[in-house]
């Protein structure tokens, strides 16, 4: 899986980092998204499924690889 | 089960239509939807929409590719008319019935409205509504906004930096009291005036008309356009001889569920929220996603016993003048606010919210995320106020 964000899109929310904290951040000054580690490990991957769909303004894209 | 039909394309529908297929499920899922378009996202519409940093197509919340991989039966256009619950069946606008063997009522709110709707009369619920209110404003044009909750203000503060002139009439004395008190209303209100809107508080509006508005004192404001923001009514029309529960919106337990195998997501929604022990509807993004994901899980639920009620601790933000509003938990019927961190004079301070002896909410501006992360954990942790706060309950 290969994890890409859309930074423009990105509100702030947190709810990504709250949820796979492992593989998302916030920026401290504005919380905007920081991208931690764009090929998560397998055992990640159902929380980061999750982030991507919960993310309130869709800026989590996921490129799923064989 | 063997069919789902999830009525309503817009967030908690997609989410509960994702959801599905993301636990697994393989049966038939159908997704209706009132719009043309596929399920897009809502904030942007008052805010990169309405000041042309973004153009519609930014907006679909996922690309045809996503789309195509769900294996839905996508029906757009097509607003859902009448449900038989003995049947399983909802009838179409197209003249086509669905059936189910579950259900998940995602059809969202639309906009209240004034008497009169001439031309250059505007409400902000749709991308086509959104495009219809850009394409009209400009330099100098005169905007009058009707109501000063967030989606007014947003509205507001976008055609302020288009150069309009801008006129905010609300009725209450103080913008945004009901829903965040009238302290911090008053300061996130205060913006408008530093920006040369002209707010203009107990006014009532009765009807629009050609020119503008007129009040409720006799008088009129005149206008090019008026965008009327006061509030949103749920889509429960079509439910109304289906016998399911209607009140403020569709009423739900704490499952989310208004009758067995049929689920409520989104706006349209009121839910009994056992975090915070008492009946919500929620108009909030966040909210939409999480409980269409919710909705689909209980619905997928091998037993009743299996399902997980639906207690989360409510998400919003707003965006005006440069300003992100962001707030956790519920806030509307608080009894004390607090301001914990900065100071309201300087539009940098998280406020606290008590109901009886709990924090049941957070507003900030201008406050680190993991700051806010924390005092969010407090609320879904069910803390007292008195330890969060370090401040005894009022006794009076």
């Amino acid at each position: 899986m290969r994890v890409e964000v859309d930074v423009p899109k990105c509100v702030a929310s947190g709810q990504c980092v709250m949820i796979a904290p492992d593989v998302f951040d916030q920026r401290e000054e504005d919380g905007i998204v920081v991208l931690l580690d764009d090929r998560p490990a397998a055992e990640l991957h159902t929380d980061v499924r999750e982030s991507a769909v919960i993310c309130p303004a869709a800026a989590i894209r996921l490129v799923e690889e064989e | 089960m063997k069919r789902v039909l999830v009525v309503g394309a817009s967030a908690a529908g997609l989410a509960a239509a994702e959801t599905l297929r993301r636990e697994g499920y393989g049966g038939a899922v159908t997704l209706v939807g009132d719009e043309p378009h596929p399920p897009y996202d809502r904030p942007p519409l008052s805010k990169q929409i309405l000041d042309g940093r973004w153009n519609a197509d930014r907006l679909p919340l996922r690309g045809r590719d996503e789309l195509d991989a769900l294996g839905l039966d996508l029906r757009l256009g097509a607003a859902a008319t009448g449900l038989d619950p003995a049947g399983r069946t909802v009838a179409l606008a197209d003249g086509t019935e669905v059936p189910y063997d579950g259900l998940v009522v995602a059809t969202g709110v639309r906009p209240r409205t004034l008497p009169g709707d001439p031309a250059g009369c505007h409400v902000l619920r749709t991308v086509d509504d959104a495009l219809a209110l850009r394409d009209r404003l400009a330099e100098g044009k005169r905007l009058v906004v009707v109501g000063a909750g967030f989606l007014g203000s947003e509205a507001a503060a976008v055609a302020r930096g288009l150069g309009a002139e801008v006129t905010l009439l609300e009725p209450a004395p103080v913008p945004l009291a009901a829903a965040v008190g009238e302290d911090v209303g008053r300061v996130l209100s205060g913006a408008h005036l530093g920006h040369g809107v002209d707010l203009r508080t107990g006014v009532t509006v009765t009807q629009v008309t050609d020119g503008g508005v007129l009040l409720a004192d006799g008088t009129s404001v005149e206008a090019d356009e008026v965008l009327v923001a006061i509030g949103s009514v749920p889509n429960t029309e079509w439910l109304e001889s289906s016998g399911l529960p209607l009140g403020d919106g569709l009423e739900c337990d704490e499952f989310s569920a208004a009758a067995p195998g049929v689920y409520g997501a989104g706006d349209v929604a009121r839910w009994h929220n056992p975090l915070f022990g008492t009946a919500m509807r929620i108009e909030h993004r966040t909210n939409a996603t999480e409980q269409g994901m919710a909705a689909a899980r209980n619905l997928l639920a091998p037993e009743p016993e299996a399902r997980r009620p639906f207690a989360p601790v409510p998400y919003f933000w707003s965006d005006q003048y440069g300003l992100r509003v962001q707030a956790y938990g519920h806030l509307r019927g608080h009894h004390e606010t607090a301001v914990v961190e900065g100071g309201l004079e300087e539009r940098r301070f998280l406020a606290a919210y008590r109901r009886g002896d709990r924090l049941t909410g957070v507003l900030a501006v201008g406050i680190p995320p993991k700051v806010l992360r924390t005092w969010r954990q407090s609320i879904a942790a069910g803390a007292r106020w008195e330890d969060a706060v370090g401040r005894a309950v009022p006794t009076a």
